[in-house]
């Protein structure tokens, strides 16, 4: 399922972008998540340490955990409400010479129905007096996929992704990027639970279930341009676009615009607003008119034709404590983001007295929390 | 398919180290230090013509650039050691707006001199092509090593330079 | 995909044209101390925005080109 491949590109992401010809400082990170909406409550931990030798390698580390409630619209009409867990950790090396970087990780995420290990390549150089960087990645991914109560049950994914990346820095002020990312996997894509719904004149309620069918394949593109401008000393603004079409008939268009705002020597202030709009799948139904209609069925609201909107922002207070003196500086920070998801063909089944196909159309909002400490050693 | 194994192709190209900077290793040279005057943190001015005689490193260093920060405690054991003998050194900072610097300057302690080249004129005449940079200046006003970027370990290959054009007649 | 076509002889000419470090850049290293500032960093938390990535990218049917490499201070 999308676990795997969101682990994949969390460890790409993992590896922050060094600067030209240094590795980023030493610094380790505690953070606390919390996501509750549509009746799903997601928290939990996530370390993330990096250490450098000798100014020219450096190892990271990380650990994560999600401690899963659930009884999202998904479970509440098909199945009932579980909690479960998921653990991820990761490793990764850096090697600078010169004005390149390479970097190697691997992580394993793990839960009790899915299991995914992925590994991931990237090369990064820096050129034209360091005002451009260049970076070459390449990961993949092998997922697990199994179902609570059938031991019978067990399939694959694999997973590839290949990445390009060019920043360029423009003037004093302006910094550009653009990047280039195709993910490609082939195995078990849908979720061994999930069904879809189609019209049923013999049952009660008027529409059945049966289970989902995927096509074993997925090959999706995304472009993404981005900017950061520096208005003024200690004020930048940036903004992002990203294009995304995949062979499943999904086009998306995501843009964000954000303001960071560095008040004193202590204080940094982010606000962000995330708009994301998406056409589903070409299999992708809310209702299909009868049984076994087409080859593949979805009704994954992941895949559904949606928009969601994002308005967050983020504190941050960075200090240096004399009685944390391993510690060369110190952060705390807060960060809240609303995600406002409507749907366009997914309708809310749970209330009752409606037409199949009539329902209401499912919207929901999603509280996310970050609290977290950093130290830099 | 073609189109990944293109693509890891690539990635092994830019594994080549072709494009090849010299960022670490001193370029040793010989040419005339550009004469300049610049203001110095003590109130007074600077002028290279006047260090005549002495072995002068000037450090193009800013408050802002890591490198040029973890650089400042060898450069202020150097100044120490080889100051009697006849050594001299000059940190160039480089920032418009001096304020972070002299902040910088006054929480960590040196006794070395430092100059404000507020303009980015001297830094232009240098060519200062990375941050930070570290010239050695002869007892005769050439410039005779050129040491782009600063990682640990770099001020051994200081030593052995400064230590060299010490033993020269001015 | 036609897209990734023309962005792989884009990246390889990048790549060869990377060899000629003759171009002069037009922002000297002298003058980045606006980019080095931490309001201009592309990525200053990755324990977050890997977190937050990953909470869109298991929702949202949209997935890849988060990239951020680059800019700063440009020292060494």
């Amino acid at each position: 399922m999308r676990k795997g491949l969101a682990g994949v590109l969390a460890s790409l992401c993992f590896t922050a972008a060094a600067t030209a010809g240094v590795l980023d400082d030493d610094r380790a990170d505690i953070l606390y998540h919390r996501y509750d909406g549509g009746g799903v409550t997601i928290d939990g931990p996530s370390l993330l340490v990096r250490k450098k030798f000798a100014e020219q390698y450096a190892a990271t580390a990380s650990y994560y955990i999600d401690m899963v409630s659930s009884a999202s619209i998904d479970v509440i009409t098909t199945a009932s409400p579980y909690a479960e867990e998921r653990k991820e950790y990761g490793l990764g090396f850096e090697y600078l010479r010169d004005k390149v970087t390479y970097r190697l990780g691997y992580s394993n995420s793990r839960e009790n129905d899915y299991d995914a290990d992925t590994a991931y390549a990237s090369i990064s150089q820096d050129m034209f007096g360091d005002l451009t960087t260049l970076t070459l990645s390449f990961a993949r991914g092998w997922d697990q996929v199994f179902r609570r109560g059938d031991d019978t049950f067990s399939d694959q994914v694999d997973r590839r992704v290949y990445g390009v990346d060019l920043s360029q820095i423009l003037t004093r002020r302006l910094i550009a990027g653009l990047s280039f990312e195709t993910v490609t996997e082939e195995g078990f894509l849908n979720n061994p639970y999930r069904s879809v719904r189609y019209l049923d004149p013999e049952s009660a309620v008027g529409y059945s279930y049966q289970a989902e069918i995927y096509p074993g394949t997925r090959t999706g593109s995304a472009l993404a341009l981005r900017g950061r401008y520096n208005l003024a000393e200690r004020m930048a603004v940036h903004g992002e676009y990203r294009y995304y079409t995949d062979d499943w008939d999904i086009r998306a268009h995501t843009a964000e615009v954000g303001y960071t705002y560095g008040l004193g020597d202590n204080w940094i202030l982010d606000v962000h607003y995330r708009y994301h709009t998406q056409d589903g799948a070409d299999f992708y139904s809310d209702l299909f008119p009868r049984r076994d209609f087409q080859n593949f069925l979805a009704r994954d609201k992941e895949l559904a034709t949606m928009t969601s909107q994002t308005f967050g922002f983020g504190v941050s207070y960075g200090f240096t404590a004399p009685w944390l003196s391993f510690l060369q500086k110190s952060s705390v920070n807060l960060r809240y983001d609303l995600i406002l998801f409507d749907y366009d063909d997914f309708r809310d089944v749970r209330s009752g007295g409606y037409e199949p196909g009539t329902e209401p159309l499912y919207q929901f909002d999603a509280n996310v929390l970050q609290l977290f400490v950093s130290g830099w050693f | 398919m073609t189109r990944p194994h293109a693509l890891l192709a690539s990635l092994l190209l830019l594994a080549w180290p072709g494009p090849s900077t010299p960022a670490r290793a001193g370029t040793d040279m010989r040419a005339p230090a550009p004469g300049f005057e610049l203001p110095t943190r003590a109130g007074t001015t600077v002028a290279l013509d006047e260090l005549r005689g002495q072995v002068v490193m000037i450090n193009f260093w800013a408050s802002w650039c890591g490198p040029c920060r973890k650089e400042f405690p060898v450069l202020e054991q150097m100044y120490r050691k080889y100051k009697p003998m006849g050594f001299t050194l000059l940190a160039v900072n480089v920032e418009p707006d001096t304020a972070d610097a002299e902040r910088f300057l006054a929480d960590t302690g040196v006794s070395f001199p430092v100059a404000f080249d507020r303009e980015n004129k001297v830094s232009s005449a240098y060519g200062v092509s990375a941050m930070p940079t570290t010239l050695i200046v002869d007892r005769k006003g050439q410039v005779r090593w050129m040491h782009r970027a600063y990682k640990p370990g770099d001020e051994d290959e200081y030593l052995n330079q400064v230590r060299a054009m010490l033993k020269e007649a001015p | 995909m036609r897209k990734a076509s023309m962005v792989l002889p884009a990246v390889l000419a990048a790549l060869a044209l990377g060899g000629c470090a003759g171009a002069e850049p037009w922002v000297k290293p002298y003058e980045r101390e606006l980019l080095a500032d931490p309001v201009m960093d592309w990525d200053r938390d990755p324990v977050s925005s890997s977190y937050l990535r990953h909470v869109y990218e298991s929702r949202e049917g949209a997935r890849g080109a988060a990239g951020g490499a680059g800019g700063g201070c440009g020292c060494n």
